[in-house]
């Protein structure tokens, strides 16, 4: 497929930058931020993105849905990014809806896609217990408990976790690990709220003697690492599409600034210096762009994805959206230091995305590993 | 689609029956490039006859136009001529200036006449080609070329020297840029020329470079007469076209980052020389770097993958072709490094069989070259920077 958008794509592109652009400007995150709102978005706005459709995108048609595929769902948070908007679309409408669509059983996917695509579910998917990105580390034990199954155990860093009804949970089962979607009510479960730097919200939690019954198992028991690989493939495109958004949007904000801040009575923009990193940030950034494109285009074309693709898109846009936000912080000298500007917004949210579902140490070694070095 | 369905088998089948067997194999050393031209000697009949067999196909340049030696492919054919190539890990038939280089502004700027002259002569590999851009006092600054042209009527009289003509002592024809106004500006002057390197007055002298071999020369040009008919464009008129040639420069610079590789991942390399322990390469730094380095490859090759499919898109990545030559020829240099750091004191064997007969080092020596024949690194920033993002200065 060509790494283009097509009309249709290109379309919804537009109508999502105009929507963020009026709705929920970097100011939104601001105003929430200020407002010490405890859930770290808006159900409001969720409400509008949900008539936008956008809950739904990943949904099939049967299920009340648009089945737009990855790139759709892609390019909306790739917008997102620009303007820093906090949603549940990530966690949700991405990692949950896809789950749900590669692992659910039929009345799985009854129960919840056609909540996801009315935005009334909110799903989180819950698989690290250590402070790195460890996805196969999992100490969280299910034991099997008359029909069903008795889970104790806990996870850290859960994005979406404080308002999440519904948990996609890791845990070992005998021989191997399987998922399982655990309600946020069930008795045992408890979870942590805490605000992150970048004034979104995530939970720890923690499962204490939580009684499941069997069809709350998502997927084969005991094969639940292979899959939860893939449920994390589409998190790290996802968030890759994101920081494509962060990226482009402090560059491009950057710029502007080299060629407005006058310093020794010119623009510091023609200064080559700093002309020549702003061109080496600009090629990185369109080298990056492929690898998203062509991540989002091969999750849309193979059910299995190319784990090689994503590892190394998760860690060539991780690498630029740090480099675009830091440089960006720099360029705009001291200012940029400053809360009243928007600016460190971008690098605060960057350092998030960086480290969610594995940071460039992380994929760089999954990708050697999958290449057999 | 079945149209291009039936033009893969009939190429696939076609280069079955023609690629010799000792032509599907990656270059070894230097010598196993063809480059034609009237002193070309052949390896091996099995050179000369990749060469002839693809020259008559016109699949040298498969997508110029018939009549000018080519195949005229449309975009979709060359590129599965490109991949049926790539299949049989065949190697190019003939390496070409002519091609890369005076090909695309001659097909776009050239007469009728000048094209029918030159083109068929370039596809076939029969003239081979050598570039007259830099001076000794014009380098980066190109356009400030001081080799002038006085005008005699129905010709030029050109005085001046020429360096960093690639391979200038082996090539046939020299395309040049010459100064023809004087008063001019100095982008304004200028004047695209074309002349035989066997004219009276022209001399070479190779350049012997750190590598120890000598792949480019000065030339010397004293008195030395071209016609008037072998100008192309208008007189005074050469910069748009020397423009126009270091864009499709910059692109076979650019994309020869990946080409060189010869299709042999630098992890595979490694893990042959080092071996691995439990399926990881037992040096860990070193293979942060491959990684990191094979990350960029790709993001590479995905990006001029996008490029071409946005130029048929109708949409244009803008100064592409110096974002792929900075970018390209960057990468290239880390390549030959990491192989270097993988062969360790084998790569320092300047004539031994455990390199190559010194291919590796020569060709890490030759990488330092790449950013910065074609314009240096940091003139494609400054283009990137003064066209792309519009800073000022």
């Amino acid at each position: 497929m060509a790494l283009v958008l097509n009309e249709e794509q290109r379309m919804l592109r537009d109508s999502a930058r105009d929507f963020l652009k009026s709705r929920a400007p970097v100011s939104h995150l601001r105003g929430l931020r200020d407002s010490v709102n405890a859930d770290g978005y808006s159900g409001a706005l969720w409400s509008e993105m949900t008539d936008m459709g956008w809950p739904a995108i990943l949904v099939p048609e049967q299920y009340g849905g648009l089945a737009y595929g990855y790139t759709g769902i892609g390019l909306v948070l790739e917008e997102s990014g620009r303007t820093l908007t906090p949603s549940p679309l990530l966690c949700t409408a991405m990692v949950g809806a896809a789950a749900m669509v590669k692992a659910g059983s039929d009345d799985q996917r009854a129960a919840i896609l056609p909540g996801i695509a009315a935005g009334q579910h909110l799903l989180a998917l819950a698989c690290d217990e250590s402070p790195r990105h460890a996805p196969h580390k999992v100490d969280t034990i299910a034991q099997r408990h008359g029909a069903g199954y008795r889970i104790n155990g806990g996870k850290t860093a859960v994005a979406d976790g404080h308002i999440a009804d519904t948990f996609i949970v890791s845990a070992r089962t005998g021989d191997g690990v399987s998922l399982f979607l655990v309600p946020a009510d069930a008795h045992g479960v408890t979870a942590k709220s805490y605000p992150v730097l970048d004034t979104h919200f995530a939970a720890s939690l923690t499962f204490a003697d939580v009684e499941l019954r069997q069809h709350d198992l998502l997927g084969p028991l005991n094969g639940g690492l292979a899959l939860l690989d893939q449920i994390l493939d589409v998190g790290r495109a996802g968030v890759a599409a994101e920081l494509l958004g962060i990226a482009q949007e402090a560059f491009e904000r950057t710029v502007q600034y080299l060629k407005e801040r006058r310093q020794f009575g010119v623009p510091i923009g023609s200064f080559q210096a700093l002309q020549h990193r702003a061109a080496h940030l600009y090629t990185e950034i369109e080298l990056s762009k492929s690898l998203v494109i062509k991540t989002l285009q091969t999750l849309d074309e193979q059910a299995d994805g190319d784990p090689e693709l994503v590892s190394l898109t998760k860690a060539k846009m991780g690498e630029t959206a740090h480099l675009a936000t830091t440089e960006a912080i720099q360029m705009h000298g001291g200012i940029g230091m400053t809360d009243e500007f928007d600016i460190g917004f971008f690098l605060k949210r960057c350092r998030i995305l960086e480290n969610l579902y594995g940071d460039s140490y992380f994929h760089l070694d999954r990708f050697a590993r999958l290449r057999g070095y | 689609m079945t149209d291009h369905n039936t033009f893969r088998q009939a190429t696939r089948d076609w280069l079955e029956a023609n690629c010799p067997e000792t032509m599907r194999h990656p270059y070894r050393n230097e010598a196993d490039a063809c480059w034609g031209g009237r002193n070309c000697k052949f390896q091996s009949d099995d050179q000369k006859n990749w060469l002839e067999r693809m020259a008559a196909k016109g699949w040298t340049v498969p997508t110029w136009p018939v009549e000018y030696g080519g195949a005229g492919c449309d975009a979709a054919q060359a590129r599965i001529l490109t991949e049926e190539l790539a299949r049989i890990k065949a190697r190019p038939p003939l390496e070409s200036f002519g091609i890369s280089m005076l090909g695309p502004p001659l097909l776009k700027f050239g007469s009728e006449e000048l094209k029918r002259q030159h083109l068929p002569l370039i596809a076939r590999g029969e003239i081979r080609w050598v570039q007259g851009y830099s001076e000794p006092n014009a380098g980066s600054d190109l356009a400030s070329l001081q080799t002038r042209a006085d005008d005699r009527g129905d010709h030029f009289i050109v005085n001046g020297s020429k360096i960093w003509t690639s391979y200038g002592d082996l090539g046939d024809w020299m395309f040049c840029l010459v100064r023809t106004d004087f008063a001019a500006k100095k982008h304004e002057g200028i004047s695209f020329v074309m002349f035989d390197m066997a004219s009276k007055g022209v001399s070479t002298r190779p350049i012997k470079l750190i590598s120890g071999k000598s792949p480019f020369a000065e030339t010397f040009l004293d008195n030395v007469r071209v016609e008037k008919n072998q100008v192309i464009g208008r007189i005074n008129d050469g910069w748009t076209i020397a423009k126009y040639l270091l864009t499709h420069e910059r692109e076979m610079i650019g994309g020869s980052g990946l080409a060189r590789s010869g299709g042999v991942p630098v992890s595979r390399t490694a893990i042959e020389v080092l071996g691995s322990a439990d399926g990881r390469l037992g040096e860990s730094m070193l293979r942060a770097d491959i990684a990191r380095f094979e990350m960029d490859e790709r993001a590479l090759a995905l990006t001029i993958e996008r490029a071409r499919d946005e130029v048929k898109a109708g949409v244009s990545l803008g100064a592409s072709a110096s974002m792929f030559k900075y970018y390209g020829t960057e990468l290239n240099k880390r390549r030959c490094e990491l192989l270097m750091s993988i062969s360790g004191g084998d790569a320092l064997d300047w004539e031994g069989g455990a390199n190559h007969d010194g291919f590796l080092p020569k060709s890490w020596l030759r990488s330092k070259g790449n950013s910065i024949e074609g314009g240096t690194s940091e003139i494609q920033l400054n283009i990137i920077a003064k066209h792309l993002l519009g800073l000022p200065g």
